[in-house]
């Protein structure tokens, strides 16, 4: 069931979401040969990466919330020179193209990155992680059509590598922010990002309810999180569905992806990839599995 | 998805971590026994990799895995291998959370899913170097498969044979809470007990047995896994004796290969490690101190 995406060649329309499966870390936990064998994706998006390296969130990270999972990570990462020096040569062996996702607090910043990755053959396509909070508002570049449509329109120039734009869901208006990619000269975007969410503290046994005047203390050390997982596929696929309708550019979907049936929904309203993350974390196969279910 | 574990890659360079297959396995429950407060999950694996002891797996029920309370658990759990015997590997259990309580109701027959040896486990003493096993509650169960090791019981994967130190048995300090959870000291031989309550053993941590062990001299090395403030305790400790120690760390995890970055300690020189995949088995050298923080309901 091999398909294109724009330009490229795929094995299958079953590709990782970025942030939820490492390569590299995949070789160290099951041998570089056998996860090469059995890679299960047919096409791998990197780990965000940031011009300065980031150490990430302190932890709690992780929360497990009902039917799905709420993390704040924070986005660790070497930073773009050690990714280019010290990954990239590992992730090139790999069996599938290599996409690698990006982010940057302003155009500027975002360029840059685009430009250096541009310049490796090494790599077949770029995403940009559009959740980054601008500065001086606050707001997730992502989040605002006018200024996606201006970062998009000003990074373009800067790759003829295909160019996703990755979307955040936490908006008012996702098919005005999809059609503002295209706007700008994106050739795909992928969708859904992980929901804003928010985990509590439990409280001590026997304590029924916070102690007056008090706030109640956020579980995550970054404070709020993003939630994935099948709590989150049926906004998933309305968002997809959505934003497949209107716009001319490819889509690749995901949010909640369990099994082939989940992944053909996605593609039935219009998505030309399916993304599978926190289903990963419960089996490092899932994506494998996935496309086969998607052949019967 | 085949129940049969593939063939893990050969020439792994580290012994202290044995590869998994890529993908989690469904096995069955070959028993569950109480042991105390606690119980004993056996898994019939024949087919599955030797774990390197202090190594891990990822563990969900086949069935009814979620849809409990608070439409929980929904991610498998992380349990060190408490033990390898006759085709079963063993899993101390204590029921903390929805997870955990799914597995501890488990019978003989019913399928799970597991995904390991995971993380990187104990280096085992160099010859001539005396071990000082400590552990805390359910965290003893690394200790078990590492004494069995020490003992001669269980033969260490990856490893020749001149570099496996001559069999010999390891001091066992072991706290827990009260008496029901004491009965877990049955996991390994001939251990020393310390319990809070000061129904079994020593009224007090277990600490204060490790303190008053080190003042005796001759040891040369402690293995640890436990709560955090144990886990610090011990850390603590063996810096201000100048002793190196091997510590088992346990943090929540989504993944438990390296993927999603969720599990993470702090090191000395501010970085952060991958429980998960630079661990569980960590230097306490090479840690800052190690944080407590109450872990989410397992």
């Amino acid at each position: 069931m091999s398909v294109r995406f724009c330009g490229l060649s795929l094995a299958h329309p079953v590709i990782n979401g970025s942030g939820t499966f490492d390569a590299l870390a995949g070789q160290r936990a099951f041998g570089e040969r056998v996860l090469h064998e059995r890679f299960p994706f047919s096409a791998y998006v990197s780990k965000t990466i940031t011009l300065k390296p980031r150490r990430g969130n302190p932890p709690p990270r992780l929360w497990e919330a009902a039917g799905g999972l709420i993390n704040s990570i924070g986005l660790p990462n070497k930073g773009l020179a050690a990714y280019l020096e010290e990954d990239l040569p590992a992730l090139a062996r790999l069996p599938v193209p290599l996409i690698t996702n990006v982010m940057g607090s302003d155009a500027a910043q975002i360029a840059q990155l685009v430009g250096a990755c541009d310049e490796r053959p090494e790599i077949a396509a770029l995403e940009l992680n559009m959740s980054c909070p601008n500065v001086r508002t606050g707001l997730d570049i992502g989040a605002d059509p006018a200024q996606l449509l201006a970062v998009v329109g000003q990074v373009r120039p800067c790759t003829a590598k295909p160019l996703i734009v990755k979307l955040t869901p936490n908006t008012a208006d996702v098919t005005a922010c999809a059609l503002a990619a295209q706007g700008g000269g994106a050739d795909a975007v992928s969708l859904i990002n992980t929901l804003r969410a928010l985990a509590l503290s439990p409280r001590a046994r026997g304590e029924a309810t916070a102690p007056d005047g008090q706030v109640p203390r956020r579980w995550l050390g970054g404070g709020s999180g993003g939630l994935s997982g099948p709590a989150i596929r049926s906004v998933a696929l309305a968002q997809v569905a959505a934003v497949a309708e209107r716009v001319q550019i490819a889509v690749i979907g995901m949010g909640g992806v369990q099994n082939g049936a989940h992944a053909r929904e996605l593609l039935d309203v219009g998505a030309t990839l399916v993304a599978v993350g926190t289903e990963s974390f419960r089996d490092p196969a899932a994506g494998l599995r996935i496309a086969r279910e998607l052949e019967v | 998805m085949s129940g049969r574990a593939q063939a893990p890659e050969r020439g792994s360079a580290d012994p202290r971590r044995t590869l998994a297959p890529p993908e989690r396995r469904r096995v069955r429950v070959s028993a569950n026994e109480a042991l105390g407060a606690y119980r004993v999950l056996k898994l019939a694996d024949p087919d599955g990799p030797a774990p390197a002891p202090g190594q891990f797996s990822m563990l969900a029920a086949v069935d009814r895995w979620g849809a409990g309370e608070d439409e929980r658990p929904h991610l498998a759990r992380a349990f060190s291998v408490a033990r390898v015997s006759a085709g079963e590997a063993h899993y101390l259990l204590e029921d903390v959370g929805p997870g955990t309580r799914r597995l501890c109701e488990l019978s003989a027959g019913d399928g799970v899913w597991t995904l390991g040896p995971l993380g990187r486990g104990f280096e085992p003493p160099a010859a001539g170097q005396r071990a000082l096993l400590v552990g805390g509650g359910v965290g003893i169960a690394p200790l078990a498969i590492l004494q069995d090791a020490l003992e001669g019981l269980y033969a260490l994967p990856g490893r020749r044979s001149e570099e496996v130190p001559a069999a010999r048995r390891a001091t066992v300090l072991l706290g827990f809470r009260d008496r029901d959870r004491a009965a877990g000291a049955g996991l390994l031989r001939g251990a020393r007990v310390a319990s809070d309550d000061g129904s079994v053993g020593h009224a007090g941590h277990v600490t204060e047995l490790l303190e008053r062990e080190l003042a005796r001299a001759g040891h040369s090395i402690v293995y640890a896994c436990g709560p955090a403030a144990m886990l610090e305790a011990v850390r603590a400790l063996c810096e201000r004796e100048g002793i190196p120690a091997q510590l088992a760390l346990e943090a929540g995890m989504a993944c438990g290969f390296g993927a999603c970055y969720g599990c993470v300690v702090s090191r000395r020189d501010g970085s952060y490690a991958r429980v998960c995949l630079d661990g569980p088995v960590l230097d306490a050298a090479e840690l800052a101190a190690i944080d407590e923080h109450a872990g989410a309901p397992a």
